[in-house]
């Protein structure tokens, strides 16, 4: 018996969503393995994981506080793989956001007060946007490959970063700590609950996903990405500006990982230090992948491994698995999704011997 | 200028510049014979952590010093396979699965890491791979200490260019490799398995990657750390384009990579006081996107890279 691929011309949202779960559900379930050999009971440490993400308000809270950067970043990634753009340099552009943030919000430039909230954003946007703005410019007059810049483009960043709050940037007040100096108090974000940690930004990632939806759906912007991410050669014969375009893909990617960076200097650690972001501009791919590169999905994708590392970390507490268990399932579930994605884009029938056609 | 000439005249330098492109050779390689089919495999970077953990965690229980190299191969061919599956038969996004393996490594490798060594404050250590001197040879000036003062492994690696080179342009296999990366329908033809094919370069490639992870915890250095791995991979991704997909290009590039490297340490010591520490970091990142960015116009990629191929697929 043989079998055939059929190219599917259309793909069901309850396909994909399918497709989706099933992914984290599998990633979840193939950790079961690591925790037997690290001597734990899988049962048990998948109870502490959901107690640790779910199980008080406080834990709730930290789940929430956790998925705003990757609300965010996630957004940045599925508005740039939906034009087949690869970005994979969100994490640098997290953290050039932040350190945009921390230059115009600690009182370095005189803005009034009121301003300095939409000038943090602005400003934590623009610097990521442009972060990705270069290596798209290079990848449309060189040729040079957006995947390995943007990539080593984070170590760049990072050690820059490092240098500005080992020196010019420097806290004298933070007891030698390298950090920089800290957000005025105008221009940090408020607590969205008293006494806890989550804070405006989630409010900015959830808003910024429905944007990103109204554009994706409604507007020519959105579907001129759709088409370019879609067939370039037969973009460009439509008559869409496939170079701008691109462009413009570039500076809401890097704009809305930079965003994810102003959020966590403004609403959590209030200055900006080198381990600001445990990798969340990666984190961000899984999570747009497992979001189908849907900017709602996206939301959802984030909460589900924002959970997994609040989970895990109480779990490690608690159980003394080591919290890498959260990285495994979070590999494991882009992992799955990508196999998945293949059951999106053809339908398995089982027949006699044939040609498999097609792409 | 004196500065300069201290630098380049110390036997020292040279050492350290082929020590540093040692990894990178084994790195660039591995990139190269997966590139060269048709394959991108930017699980390059996961793969280097996963052979610097297993190839120290095997020297680590006793599996002895080559042992731990063969640990580390099977455990980059493992990922590699992995990669295979995904791209070649199933015909995913190489990227996706590239950037997915490279965090499933690093984070299998951390896990394992973690788990094997509970709670340890400052990392073990192993006795690593001594440079092996060689008669008459290592006494030569200069040139003496820098190529025949290095550990075995910075040997094989030497070793592994030439016979890379002469597969890939000597024998019917490498043409195949070479065929199926430009134009897989043209190997269909010739009735070869453009999957095996493939799916043999991507483990093979893999493994060599694994074996640039090694180097670090076996011969550099004598203990794994998080993190260590630092973009190396990345780099070699970089590298392999400066390189054309040419295994001696690939050597060269490596070694200039190594050389531009261990200058910038020394330059560090000279000017530290003047200029901060991480702009010096920073420059081997600049520098490979500066090279990505000369070369990229004039790259001659494989034609197939990145494009799935079914069997039985016309066009």
């Amino acid at each position: 018996m043989s079998f055939r691929l059929e190219p599917r011309t259309h793909t069901s949202l309850r396909l994909k969503l399918a497709v989706s779960l099933l992914a984290a559900l599998v990633a979840l379930l193939v950790v079961a393995v690591p925790v037997l050999l690290a001597g734990g009971n899988p049962f048990s440490a998948y109870g502490l994981i959901v107690q640790g993400a779910f199980g008080s308000p406080f834990a709730l809270s930290e789940t929430l506080n956790r998925a705003t950067p990757l609300i965010l970043t996630g957004l940045a990634a599925a508005v740039a793989f939906r034009a087949r753009l690869w970005n994979i340099g969100a994490e640098g552009q997290l953290y050039i956001g932040a350190l945009a943030a921390v230059l115009v919000g600690s009182g370095l430039l005189a803005i009034p007060a009121p301003l300095l909230i939409p000038a943090v954003m602005i400003a934590g946007f623009l610097a990521g946007g442009l972060m990705m703005v270069v290596p798209t410019i290079l990848k449309q007059r060189f040729g040079a490959d957006e995947v390995v810049i943007t990539l080593l483009l984070n170590f760049v960043v990072i050690l820059f970063v490092q240098l500005l709050i080992e020196g010019p940037l420097k806290d004298p007040l933070a007891m030698g700590w390298p950090q920089s100096v800290p957000l005025l108090a105008e221009a940090r974000f408020d607590k969205l609950v008293p006494r806890l940690r989550m804070h405006w930004g989630l409010v900015v990632g959830l808003a910024a996903a429905l944007l990103l939806w109204l554009m994706v759906r409604k507007t020519v912007l959105g579907f001129e990405i759709k088409a370019v991410g879609e067939n370039q050669a037969a973009a460009r014969f439509a008559g869409i500006p496939v170079h701008r375009t691109m462009l413009k893909v570039a500076l809401m990617s890097g704009g809305l990982a930079g965003l994810a960076g102003v959020g966590e200097v403004a609403g959590v650690k209030f200055y900006l230090s080198s381990d600001l972001s445990p990798g969340f501009g990666y984190s961000g791919i899984v999570v747009a992948m497992l979001a189908g590169l849907s900017p709602i999905g996206t939301v959802f994708a984030a909460l589900f491994v924002a959970a997994v590392f609040v989970g895990a970390d109480s779990m490690s507490r608690a159980t003394g698995i080591s919290n890498y268990l959260a990285d495994l399932v979070v590999a494991l579930s882009l992992l799955c999704v990508l196999v998945g994605s293949f059951f999106l884009r053809f339908r398995v029938r089982y027949q006699r011997p044939a040609l498999v056609g097609g792409r | 200028m004196e500065v300069l000439l201290d630098i380049f005249a110390s036997a020292n330098f040279w050492a350290a510049a082929v020590r540093i492109a040692t990894p990178l050779i084994f790195g660039v390689l591995g990139a190269l014979l997966c590139e060269r089919a048709g394959v991108l495999n930017l699980g390059i970077e996961g793969i280097f952590v996963a052979g610097a953990m297993a190839g120290w965690i095997a020297v680590y229980l006793g599996a002895g010093l080559w042992g731990g190299v063969l640990v580390a191969a099977l455990a980059g061919a493992a990922f590699g396979l992995l990669h295979a599956l995904l791209t070649v038969i199933l015909g995913l996004s190489q990227h996706v699965s590239g950037i997915g393996i490279t965090l499933l490594a690093t984070s299998v490798s951390y896990f394992t890491y973690r788990t094997a060594l509970p709670s340890v404050t400052s990392p073990p250590r192993i006795t690593p791979f001594q440079p092996v001197a060689i008669p008459g040879l290592s006494d030569l000036p200069f040139i003496g200490p820098a190529l025949f003062a290095q550990t075995p492994l910075s040997w094989l690696a030497f070793a592994l260019v030439a016979l890379l080179a002469f597969v890939l342009y000597r024998t019917p296999l490498g043409l195949a490799i070479r065929a199926v990366g430009d134009n897989p329908g043209a190997v269909e033809a010739q009735g070869l398995s453009v999957r095996a094919l493939r799916i043999g370069a991507v483990v093979a490639g893999s493994a060599l990657m694994a074996l640039g992870g090694a180097f670090l915890t076996l011969s550099a250095f004598d203990a794994f750390f998080f993190g260590m791995v630092n973009g190396r991979g990345w780099i070699c991704i970089a590298l392999v384009v400066f390189a054309s997909w040419q295994p001696g290009k690939a050597l060269l590039g490596a070694l200039l990579f190594g050389a531009f490297d261990a200058f910038q340490i020394r330059l560090q010591a000279e000017i530290g006081q003047i200029v901060p520490g991480q702009v010096f970091l920073m420059l081997p990142y600049l520098l490979s996107i500066l090279a990505l960015v000369l070369v990229a116009r004039r790259a001659d990629y494989p034609r197939a890279l990145l494009q799935p191929w079914f069997k039985g697929q016309r066009h």
